[in-house]
């Protein structure tokens, strides 16, 4: 029906706005034209089984053995930041990305793409990051190339992280696994790492004490598969997109209907600010070292208990609940008591004035 | 075309000739152009738009304005009883 | 006081609701000029808390939205130029002009920055003296100011490579106009209080006057847009019509004055067209000659045409108010904020992003395939 709608609309409308000739930054910023991309080109062409759950990572079973496997690829700038560096991200993001379905991270790749006139002393601050942020995860790093192209063709450098890790639990965490009556919980500050990095941009004027909050969630995630197990129906790291695209991805795939508390949504007092000062939606802004994760109700408050005796969980709040429902939207209650709806974020988020 | 949040100035200093001061709001510190406040001294909130600063927060008719609220709140709490 | 959460207290909110509920003995109908605003009240859920006592409508306060489409076309084709850099606020790269927008124009890979401040225009232009830098000045009384000290910056400094593409309107006539319009049914106003920061309320008294109308001046906080509707209300229940200044920690009666002396030597009033509304006479802001050589219009040769909107946007019905966005049959299947009809499914501050961010699914009818 949609369709048809839509198919009518064209013929009356001289400006071919919808269906993009160009890829837009939006097409990367994970929200709804990255899903597009994915459902128009990559699903069309890729499609197989492993890859239609379109989850943090691909769960393989080779030979008996329960593996996971995925890829990120990192083009920050500024490379460096308040919190972290390029390197530091593309190995935690990869890290993450693995335990966020339980598994044992073990292998990363690393592939370099590296702009003419970078200096080598940046190269090596970079390349020594990423074996520390290896090493804090018991992982190695052991295979990986190097490209470097014509000045201006890549800023500074791009990297890719290819992670395998191992399941050893028979747990299935996913995020369709949600549940009517679930608990979430958010394990930290929202939106640090976004403001952090977009107050490094010097023509904004923006000073904050912000860092990136990048960071290896792994002792998180252990910590909570080993007390609760199943009681765990869905773990992910909020990265772009922010927790909206998290919380989307979770109503989509469950049929689930979400609801968040605005009053339970953790955020730094500056980072809130400069949100505002920037007409940015917290809930759409990028995040490294925060994990949402769904869980049965009976275990939600010592679960989040156990977070906040973490040291990644210090902020953790019960941020929102699960409902069954004939849509499965995302929706916010207000401190007012009154509803309102809950999107992914459509582009890249334009600093806005008015 | 309305986006301002209320800052605190913290510095006054000069620009290209421009008076300008360094305003935070809860910890995140951004310039505004002070040309059309003269008056502005640190410590005072400023309502910041565009990055100009457009007008000084006058704490004595906001807790004038709060305190007519709470009567309200007062009156609606009487009522209940 | 740091003036943000004492604002935004639950307690003092649902006091402020009851209040209005018992003081309103039928549903009046109120508008706000002001896409902050609408925002705001749409944001917070400020239409639910009061349904049945007031009906809320959204007027044209949305500066981006308002904007014609042949001035989108006008700043896409100077963006295009070889030589020129193009600065704008964030919101207007998304506005659709008759073929494409902004951002797609800079995927093309015209030169378009965003800036948060007309003084960073002024910048980028001290910076690269070889390229002409132009500003698109859009907005309301509020901003007015900021680029007129651009200009006079720019006059003090020598740079002779910065311009404005002047696109600013004025609150009072579209106000008027839509008040003259035989299908008004808007009863009160929230006057736009930021607007008011920089230019006071005297303005509004001869048209409160003149069409016996309660006209409020109201903050953006939940408690503000509260407190300002409950002051409407209680004017209406006594047949009072005039201005109240609700937002008196930031508005003055004569509001900033070295601000608008600024706006006056660089600024004179002139009519506009106003996207969805057509023409109001003295509605908007054109550069004095004496600053000729920081208008964008003088110094690029741009051919004027007027552009019709395409016809299944009725962006224009939601702007003065005479639809709510849900009502048009566009909203949300031919028209959403990745493949937008209109300016007011854009911008940040349009009624129909608004309606479509916060309000959909929450509404049994609207029924679409997301």
């Amino acid at each position: 029906m949609g369709e048809e709608k839509n198919k009518s609309f064209q013929l009356s409308c001289p400006a071919p706005l919808s269906g993009h000739a160009t890829i837009q930054l939006a097409h990367g910023s994970g929200g709804k034209l990255t899903g597009e991309l994915i459902q128009s080109l990559f699903l069309k062409y890729f499609d197989n089984e492993l890859l239609r759950p379109l989850e943090d990572q691909a769960r393989l079973t080779l030979a008996g053995t329960r593996l996971a496997f995925t890829t990120d690829s990192y083009v920050v700038d500024p490379i460096f930041f308040p919190g972290g560096d390029i390197g530091e991200l593309a190995v935690n993001g990869t890290i993450n990305d693995l335990c966020m379905c339980g598994a044992r991270p073990l292998y990363l790749s690393a592939g370099l793409i590296i702009e003419e006139g970078l200096a080598v002393s940046d190269l090596e601050r970079i390349i020594h990051s990423m074996s520390r942020a290896a090493a804090n995860s018991n992982v190695v790093i052991v295979t990986g190339d190097t490209k470097v192209v014509d000045r201006g063709k890549a800023d500074r450098i791009f990297i890719n992280t290819a992670g395998i890790g191992l399941i050893e639990h028979d747990y299935c965490f996913s995020a369709a696994g949600l549940r009517a009556g679930d608990k979430i919980l958010v394990s930290g500050n929202i939106a640090s790492h976004g403001i952090a990095i977009i107050a490094q941009r010097e023509d904004l004027g923006l000073q904050t004490p912000i860092a990136s909050d990048t960071a290896s969630l792994l002792p998180l995630v252990n910590s909570l598969v080993t007390t609760y197990g199943a009681g765990i129906h869905a773990m992910r790291d909020a990265t772009r997109g922010g927790i909206a695209a998290i919380l989307n991805e979770f109503a989509a795939s469950s049929q689930v209907a979400i609801r968040i508390s605005e009053a339970a949504i953790p955020i730094a007092p500056p980072v809130a600010a400069a949100c505002e000062l920037l007409g940015f939606d917290p809930l759409h802004v990028a995040n490294e070292g925060v994990m949402v994760v769904a869980v049965s109700p009976e275990f939600a408050d010592t679960a989040l208990e156990q977070m906040r005796r973490h040291p990644l969980g210090e902020n953790a709040s019960l941020l929102a609940s699960v409902e069954s429902c004939d849509r499965a939207v995302v929706t916010l209650r207000t401190r007012f008591g009154t509803e309102r709806f809950v999107d992914l974020p459509v582009g890249e988020q334009l600093p806005r004035i008015c | 075309m309305c986006l301002a949040i209320p800052g605190k100035l913290i510095e006054i200093v000069e620009e290209h000739g421009l008076k300008m001061g360094r305003v935070d709001f809860s910890g995140s510190i951004q310039k505004a152009c002070l040309e059309y406040l003269p008056d502005a001294v640190p410590g005072q909130y400023l309502l910041v738009h565009a990055g100009f600063a457009i007008s000084v927060l006058d704490e004595v008719e906001a807790q004038e304005t709060l305190a007519l609220w709470r009567e309200y709140a007062l009156a609606t709490s009487e009522q209940e009883e | 006081m740091k003036y943000l959460e004492e604002f935004r207290d639950a307690e003092l909110a649902k006091s402020l609701v009851d209040e209005i509920r018992r003081s309103a003995t039928r549903e009046w109908v109120i508008m706000e000029v002001c896409g902050g605003q609408t925002h705001s009240i749409v944001r917070n859920g400020i239409d639910q808390l009061l349904a049945g006592s007031v009906e809320l409508v959204h007027g044209p306060g949305c500066p981006v939205c308002v904007t014609p489409l042949e001035m989108i076309d006008k700043a896409i084709a100077i963006a295009a130029l070889p030589g020129v850099i193009f600065t704008s606020f964030g919101d207007m790269l998304r506005v659709p002009g008759s073929e494409i927008d902004l951002l797609t124009a800079k995927s093309r890979g015209a030169d378009i920055r965003v800036v948060l401040s007309p003084l960073d225009a002024v910048r980028i232009a001290r910076e690269n003296r070889e390229q002409k830098v132009v500003f698109f000045s859009v907005g309301f009384e509020t901003t007015a100011p900021t680029t007129a000290m651009a200009v006079l910056q720019a006059q003090r400094e020598g740079i002779t490579n910065f311009s404005l593409l002047p696109a600013h309107v004025l609150v009072p006539p579209a106000m008027s106009a839509l008040l003259s319009s035989d299908s008004n049914r808007v009863q009160g106003y929230l006057a736009a209080g930021h607007v008011c920061a920089v230019m006071g309320w005297e303005s509004y008294e001869p048209i409160a006057a003149h069409y016996n109308v309660p006209i409020v001046v109201t903050g953006f906080e939940p408690l503000d847009l509260l407190a300002g509707i409950l002051a409407v209300v209680k004017q209406l229940e006594t047949g009072k019509a005039t201005v109240d200044n609700r937002y008196s920690r930031v508005v003055t009666r004569q509001g900033n004055r070295s601000a608008q002396e600024a706006v006056t030597k660089v600024f004179r009033v002139v009519s506009r067209r106003w996207r969805g509304l057509g023409e109001i006479p003295h509605s908007g802001l054109g550069i004095r000659t004496e600053y000729e050589q920081f208008d964008a219009e003088k110094q690029f040769e741009l051919s004027s045409n007027s552009v019709d909107e395409p016809a299944d946007c009725l962006s224009g019905l939601v702007l003065q108010g005479r639809i709510k966005p849900s009502d048009c049959p566009a909203f949300g299947a031919g028209c959403t904020p990745a493949h937008p009809l209109g300016a007011t499914m854009v911008s940040s501050e349009g009624a129909c992003a608004a309606y479509f961010k916060y309000k959909q699914f929450l509404e049994p009818k609207w029924a679409f395939n997301g």
